[in-house]
């Protein structure tokens, strides 16, 4: 018996992302985007994204039967990312897989996003051993989970307070008058700037934050920091140091990720670490986790970058991985969930 | 037969043969909860007319207008079915379904949130019998609607998805050119483009 062909819809941000995968090989990942569009807000509009999606559908599904080289009719099950995320964006991709499931008469899998990005990890030959930790950053989330199993045994360990990860590259970027997106801007101004010019602060690091919010972040605070000293550099009549800024920025963000996902590998003993999200994107990111990693003795797993983002590959790949563990597919009245918790792997 | 989808105010969905009979016809009220009763009415509607989602040959999208997030839903899901087994949509104005058999002029009214009303204004049917759409539809604020003498108006909170599929069915039968090919938002997306970074120090 062949494994399942398992086509995956992600629409929970501003991705439209369809992606096809046979069992654990994957066949066609194609992404529709609309940053492009958010670049004028300078962050990601909710109904701007949603009305992308609509028009984006089905030119990115026909592109990845194409790029698969598959016919629809061939298609075993249909797997969509049910939440987190955008509400409105959600229900685009949504609406449209129980229709197509209808339609094919095939089961649907209703997912979630950010169990998604870790399921991506099963597309490579030897996927990570489990349990694992998985530091998963972008715009719309910075979460650190413990996964014992992929479908079955998933736990939160701590989450942003406040903006993502991403968010705090895009809000930094643009008080350093930076457009949008913020990460690859920052990353090309902080360029021969030095990332210990400025201390900014790293989010509940203190030992008595660290009670509460031992695996949580917090970007606010730093933010903040950064608008405090380049308004107090121009309240002077100084320039702004522009490449220190954006290097001492990157690096408290990437610091205070990496250190709590290292953290926690140690603390639980598991060294093991998955990165996924947009933010991996990230050279500073990358490097200081591998440079961490390495020092702890901890196997660290990096998806190609096309994987990383937001994309329907992962989310069909954790469909074929419930496929194949005997899941009984998701009622057809599934809701979106913006605020799907990670423990729910199927809708 | 075709299938018809409108989720421009509540969840409707039908069945219809090539002729305009309604083989089947299936609606949910509520106007929030689209995205989950959408797939279980299509599967209850193509079980009461009896047959399978192949033999379905055309899909009958309502356009709009109604609110965003939930007029998307029935539209992705229209593009969806239809792709999958491999028919055209036939997009269509929602209100148009609304207007479908009146003998007189009538004005067609649907909440569109707000304190505003989406507001079509259609003249007697054309000689294919079709709606004749003189003006709209458009935005309009809350609040009694002008309706000109000898013109009926048609104040609804649900469409009509088997008039929806009949007017599909019409319109495919005279070759007539279809609706909108896009949805009839009616409103821009809301957003305001910031003037820069406020201070955070006074
Ligand atoms: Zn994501």
């Amino acid at each position: 018996m062949t494994a399942p062909l398992v086509l995956g819809i992600e629409t929970s941000c501003d991705e439209t992302g369809v992606g096809i995968v046979r069992g654990s090989t994957l066949l066609a990942n194609v992404i529709a985007s609309s940053m492009d569009e958010h670049a004028r807000y300078g962050g990601v509009v909710p109904e701007v994204a949603a009305r992308a999606h609509l028009e984006a559908l089905r030119p990115t599904l026909e592109a990845a039967l194409e790029q698969a080289g598959v016919a629809l009719g061939e298609v075993d099950a249909i797997a969509v990312t049910s939440g987190p995320g955008l509400a409105g964006a959600l229900m685009v991709g949504l609406g449209a897989a129980k229709a197509l499931a209808m339609a094919l008469d095939r089961p649907l899998y209703a997912v979630n996003h950010l169990v998604g990005h870790v399921g991506v990890d099963l597309l490579d030959p030897e996927p990570l051993e489990l349990p694992a930790i998985a530091l998963l950053v972008s715009g719309g989330h910075t979460s650190l989970l413990r996964v014992r199993s992929l479908t079955d045994d998933v736990e939160l360990l701590g989450e942003t307070i406040d903006d993502a990860a991403g968010e705090a590259f895009d809000k930094v970027a643009r008080l350093l008058g930076l457009p949008y997106p913020g990460g690859p801007q920052i990353d090309r101004a902080a360029v021969g700037g030095d990332p210990a010019a400025i201390r900014f602060p790293r989010g509940l690091t203190h030992p008595k934050d660290l009670e509460r919010h031992r695996y949580d972040f917090s970007f606010s605070g730093l933010k903040t920091a950064v608008a405090r000293h380049v308004e107090a550099a121009r309240d002077r009549g100084e320039e702004v140091a522009l490449a220190d800024v954006a290097a001492s920025f990157r690096e408290a963000v990437a610091d205070v990720l990496t250190a709590k996902a290292v953290r926690a590998c140690h603390e639980l003993e598991i060294p093991r670490l998955l990165l996924g999200g947009g933010v991996v994107a990230n050279a500073r990111v990358r490097e200081l986790a591998a440079e961490r990693a390495a020092a702890a003795g901890i196997e660290l797993r990096i998806p190609p970058l096309a994987l990383c983002t937001d994309n329907g590959a992962m989310i069909a790949a954790l469909g074929a991985a419930l496929v194949a563990r005997g899941r009984p597919p998701s009622p057809f009245d599934v809701p979106a969930d913006s605020t799907l918790p990670v423990g729910t792997v199927l809708c | 037969m075709l299938l018809a989808i409108d989720t421009s105010a509540g969840t409707a969905v039908a069945v219809v043969d090539r002729a305009g009979a309604i083989l089947a016809e299936r609606a949910d009220a509520a106007t929030r909860r689209h995205v989950e009763v959408v797939g279980d009415l299509l599967r209850a509607a193509l079980a009461e007319a009896g047959i399978g989602a192949s033999e379905i040959t055309g899909v009958v999208a309502g356009m709009g207008p109604g609110p965003f997030t939930g007029l998307r839903v029935g539209i992705a899901a229209a593009r969806a079915f239809a792709f999958g087994v491999g028919c055209p949509v036939v997009p269509v104005v929602s209100h148009d379904a609304v207007a479908l058999g009146r003998a007189e002029p009538v004005v067609v009214a649907t909440d569109a949130r707000r304190r505003e009303l989406a507001v079509s204004h259609y003249g007697p049917p054309d000689a294919g019998g079709l709606p004749a759409r003189l003006a709209g539809p458009e935005l309009v604020p809350a609040g009694p609607i002008e309706v000109p003498i000898g013109a009926t108006l048609l104040e609804v909170s649900e469409i009509p998805a088997g008039a929806l599929g009949a007017l599909g069915a019409r319109l495919l039968e005279l070759g007539r050119r279809l609706g909108p090919g896009e949805p009839l938002y009616l409103r821009a997306p809301d957003v305001t483009l910031s003037a820069g970074p406020k201070r955070v120090t006074a």
